[in-house]
């Protein structure tokens, strides 16, 4: 089909398949090499393809797998299968009760329609700077399980990481799940995001979590997206509160401290400097809502 | 299984009728719907998942059907807005949507009542609110939303058991 040049929405021809485990996308992986994408919930992958920003010649359909998704809280873990769906996150009472930092972020991910095909690992092994989940991996320590042809290794988030759509991910590796340590009190976590209209991609986001006691807060992690190629901690701003109550005064020498964590590029959405602004904004809301009562 | 192709065959109940059909990997569920079935009712808009005008239910969920490719659909069960309508499962939604002026182009009406559809079924008690948070997914160019808003509303009170 005949399409003008820079303005295809269809994608270039590739060839698929749907192996029924794992042994058979590491096969083709070795095989077919850079040539290969893996396909998830698809919902980065087929606007990516449609847009002609990718063409690879094979799509790897790992929706056939048995094993790969679901919600498993083992003694202080709860893993989380890579292709378990948004919408599942969103429904699921372990994950409200001890990842509540996710119950926070899933519904700003998208639209529901795309969260009902979505997936977590899908959002972890793509890495796109607007995303939420990563961010989140980022504050709670997650762990990264990859899985290979010689076995499987884990990943601390914040090391996987790397840069703009890079992550830690081999050539020949599954992303196959996600572990998260359960919150327990004293510790609350806080998400924010500001979006143009609610779905939209984030201009700038903040996953929080720190420990609070008495309204003072220690061991906050800051971890901005929307800010930079990937999950950016802001470790001067959380030290400058490190058993600080929240105090204006507490929050405002927190917010200035950002300009040493954050240099924002800028976008369609705003400049630079805009975003920085608009993570001082996010960072004060979060903090008072991180040691409000009932948090 | 697992022998790449770039054709497929693939086996879909389509508003309760049983097709296959051999499609390329690459086309998508919407274009494989309205072009190979001639099932026109859902629209393409954006085709990059953001205007909601692809909206479809997929095993019984919504999704965009521009986000989803053909070949992921075989084994699956696709209702389309001429399904919904057909089987009268939004019979209350459409007559409010008449009597409120929710539909002027009705380019993203279908869309917007695959969206609406899975409010009123999951959460009659939402408030406007909500309505609103939940087609944010559906663009519409003419009507400003306030009367889909409306007509959702509508539906809605009338699900909850209450007065419309």
């Amino acid at each position: 089909m005949r399409t003008a040049p820079g303005r295809d929405l269809k994608p270039s021809p590739f060839a698929y398949a749907k192996p029924s485990d794992l042994d058979g996308v590491f096969d083709l992986l070795e095989r077919h090499g850079d040539g290969a994408k893996l396909l998830a919930g698809g919902q980065s992958l087929v606007p990516t393809l449609a847009l002609r920003r990718s063409a690879p010649s094979l799509l790897i359909d790992l929706n056939g797998i048995g094993g790969l998704s679901g919600i498993a809280v083992i003694g202080d873990i709860v893993r989380i299968g890579a292709m378990t769906r948004y919408a599942a996150l969103e429904r699921a009472p372990e994950i409200a009760r001890h990842v509540p930092l996710l119950a926070q972020a899933v519904p700003h991910i998208a639209h529901a329609a795309i969260r009902n095909r979505g997936t977590i690992g899908g959002s972890l092994a793509f890495a796109d700077p607007a995303a939420e989940l990563p961010a989140c991996a980022v504050a709670l320590d997650a762990r990264l399980v990859l899985a290979g042809r010689r076995g499987e290794r884990k990943v601390a988030a914040g090391d996987f990481f790397k840069g703009l759509y890079e992550t830690d991910l081999r050539q020949g590796e599954v992303l196959v799940a996600v572990e998260f340590p359960a919150q327990k009190a004293p510790y609350r976590s806080r998400f924010a995001e500001l979006a143009r209209r609610h779905g939209d991609y984030a201009m700038v986001g903040l996953a929080a979590r720190g420990r609070v006691e008495g309204g003072r807060v220690g061991d906050l992690r800051l971890v901005f997206f929307g800010a930079g190629p990937k999950p950016a901690e802001a470790r001067a701003a959380a030290s400058r509160l490190e058993g600080q109550d929240v105090t204006d005064p507490a929050i405002a020498r927190a917010v200035a401290a950002l300009a040493e964590d954050l240099d924002p590029p800028g976008d369609l959405n705003a400049s630079g400097k805009t975003k920085l602004h608009l993570a001082g904004v996010l960072l004060g809301r979060t903090l008072r809502g991180l040691v409000a009562e009932g948090s | 299984m697992s022998a790449p192709e770039a054709t497929r065959e693939i086996t879909v109940t389509v508003n309760g009728e049983r097709v296959t059909r051999r499609v390329e990997a690459r086309q998508h569920l919407i274009d494989f719907l309205r072009l190979e079935l001639e099932l026109t009712g859902s629209h393409v808009g954006c085709e990059h998942g953001v205007c909601g005008a692809c909206t479809v239910r997929v095993d019984g969920t919504m999704v965009r059907g521009c986000l989803m490719l053909a070949v992921q659909a075989d084994g699956a069960r696709v209702d389309t807005i001429e399904g919904l309508s057909d089987s009268g499962e939004i019979a209350d939604l459409q007559q409010a949507f008449v009597e409120r002026n929710a539909a002027q182009c009705g380019f993203c009406t279908p869309g917007m009542l695959v969206a609406a559809a899975d409010l009123v079924a999951r959460n009659p008690r939402a408030s406007r609110e909500e309505i609103r948070e939940h087609i944010s997914g559906n663009y519409c160019r003419c009507t400003g939303y306030h009367a889909i808003v409306d007509a959702i509303e509508t539906v809605c009170r009338g699900r909850a058991g209450g007065k419309p």
